[in-house]
């Protein structure tokens, strides 16, 4: 039994300070188990009483080996394992690797498949804001937080369903367009949810944003300045709150986001209650985005016809030859793409989401990197929360809102 | 490559001689790994290229001669340019010198680095394993790492597979 506590010791030993190991201070295991930590995270802290001298976040529990997979699939295969990347956010996953795809091979996306992935984008934007919002409430005790919030996002799921069948895994959105057109009821499904939305995140923020008790766990705490953010790596909300103008959907429009009227909420308080606030800003501005493009949503296909990319509609197989073998040689050989590699980027609902993509020549990518945001996030964790009670360390872990799926890959 | 960019490519090139390589409107600079501090300091200090978006590593194997790029991709946030740096490594020396003097996010990612690849991070602070338990052997993103599978559990291989599991031991 000592042994193994000379090993552990002597791992950690250059990041804990000199008290730690002559026993002056505590060194505590919080999670994988504890509630905040999603279950698959461990945080060691170094605890002085109940003060926080250092947090060791320690990570890799998943081992789902989505790069080293997707390596082993041809590129349409391989869209699918990036629906269980960061599962808060399928759509904007899929979003990001099918870009990267066009990207490299130079393939044009219609612009109703466009608009129909903003919406669907952005309604994904909304239930992984919903979740954050949902599970830090419920992280800071507020309980009923947590099943206003996932009332709402069921709604959106239904709509995920309505489109593609799944809720969760739903690989939508493919290279050169969308899987299928949507079905009728689709508008009146998101119309609805516009309806009733607003109104809902008012219920919220009569809920939490003046609660004195919130406001005591929340302002102050965590402080992450501009320069630590941008050294870090951080993106998204976490970086605007920090007073960073930065977001890749009007810095860098892709998918027709130029069109669109919005603001990005940026606050420069840089604590844990200025990221709850621009995300609260964030849903608000979202639900404009989907409005906008819907009433917009303009008519014509919503997938490329270029054969050489994109597999011809399943009606044409019965009666084209020409059809069937173009389906039967996109998924059995898949398409070839060029020996180099690209970066592409969107802002998904936690930061700048990357994938940088290289191809060997074959039906096979040579490399896929997912950049992934949670991972930067979490990094700079243990500079916040030093000097700060276990309790806030709750609060500011909800408040950068990782998903673990999107850190072990 | 954007107008924007050329001044910079230029002053990497006269300073550094690197190679550069455009696909699909994306610059690529390759460097010598003893260079990338510098460089990046360059870039960070000078050109203002505030964040380091991506670093991570391609495999070329079989090729050796370069068997790795290590990646280095930079946004600027106020000129809203990105440029990446490569730094191609011989299948023998796999060796980059650490840049968490300059970035802070290259603390996380060049464990991952180490990681995934077996690319050694001169001088890092923090040289642990990252995403893989302490004892693992090899480097899963290599592409000559196999990739595994686990055999599905049935009634009647349920006892032989059984014997193989890593159940936590006492």
């Amino acid at each position: 039994m000592t042994q193994i506590e000379e090993v552990t010791i002597d791992q950690y030993k250059h990041l804990v300070s000199e008290r730690a190991l002559t026993g002056e201070t505590m060194l505590l295991n919080m999670g994988p188990q504890h509630p905040s930590t999603h279950g698959v995270l461990r945080l060691l802290l170094e605890l002085d009483g109940e003060v926080i001298v250092n947090c060791i976040p320690d990570i890799g529990f998943l081992h789902t080996g989505i790069e080293k997979n997707m390596e082993a699939k041809t590129f349409q295969k391989a869209e699918v394992m990036t629906d269980r990347l960061d599962y808060m956010n399928t759509m904007g996953n899929n979003l990001a690797y099918c870009m990267a795809v066009e990207k490299l091979v130079d393939l044009d996306v219609p612009p109703r498949a466009q608009a129909l992935r903003v919406i669907l984008v952005e309604l994904q934007r909304i239930a992984s804001h919903l979740v954050w919002l949902g599970t830090s409430g419920l992280d800071l005790a507020a309980m009923s937080m947590f099943l206003y919030c996932f009332r709402e996002r069921e709604q959106i799921l239904d709509i995920f369903e309505l489109v593609s069948g799944q809720r969760m895994m739903t690989t939508y959105i493919r290279p050169g367009g969308v899987w299928r057109d949507v079905p009728v009821e689709f508008e009146t499904a998101v119309r609805d949810f516009l309806k009733i939305f607003p109104k809902r995140i008012d219920e919220y923020e009569r809920l939490l944003t003046k609660n004195p008790l919130f406001i005591d766990r929340m302002v102050d705490i965590g402080y992450l300045s501009k320069e630590t953010a941008l050294s870090y790596g951080v993106t998204g909300p976490m970086l605007r709150a920090s007073g960073v103008d930065w977001d890749l959907r009007k810095v860098r429009p892709y998918m027709g986001y130029e069109q669109y009227d919005f603001n990005v909420p940026v606050r420069t308080e840089g604590d844990t209650y200025a990221r709850y606030l621009v995300r609260i800003d964030e849903l608000r501005e979202t639900l404009k985005i989907i409005e906008q493009a819907l009433n917009k949503l303009p008519m014509g296909p919503v997938r490329s016809d270029n054969r050489k990319f994109v597999t011809p509609p399943r009606s044409e197989i019965g009666v084209s030859m020409e059809a069937l073998i173009h389906h039967f040689k996109l998924w059995t050989e898949g398409f070839p793409a060029p020996d180099a590699d690209i970066y592409c980027a969107i802002e998904s609902p936690r930061g700048e989401l990357g994938v940088l993509l290289a191809g060997d020549g074959g039906p096979k990518p040579r490399r896929v990197h997912m950049r992934t945001p949670s991972f930067d996030n979490l990094a700079v964790l243990s500079e916040m929360v030093k000097g700060l009670l276990v309790a806030d360390l709750v609060a500011v872990l909800a408040s950068t809102d990782i998903v673990l799926g999107d850190i072990d890959r | 490559m954007e107008k924007k960019l050329e001044p910079i490519v230029k002053a990497l090139q006269e300073k550094f001689g690197v190679t550069v390589d455009e696909f699909r409107g994306e610059v690529h600079c390759f460097l010598k790994s003893e260079q990338i501090v510098d460089a990046l300091t360059l870039m960070r200090d000078e050109h203002s290229f505030e964040l380091l978006s991506v670093l991570t590593a391609v495999d070329y194997y079989p090729q050796t001669s370069p068997r790795f790029h290590v990646i280095y991709q930079l946004t600027s946030l106020s000129q809203n340019l990105s440029l990446q740096l490569r730094v191609p490594l011989n299948g023998d020396s796999l060796k980059v010198p650490t840049v968490t003097r300059v970035f802070k996010m290259a603390i996380w990612r060049e464990r991952e680095l180490f990681d995934m690849f077996g690319i050694e991070v001169d001088g890092h602070p923090d040289p642990r394993r990252i995403l893989m338990p302490d004892d693992t052997e090899g480097h899963p993103l290599r592409r000559d790492f196999p990739l595994g599978y686990e055999e599905p559990q049935f009634t009647f291989n349920f006892d032989e597979i059984d014997l193989r599991k890593p159940y936590a031991k006492e």
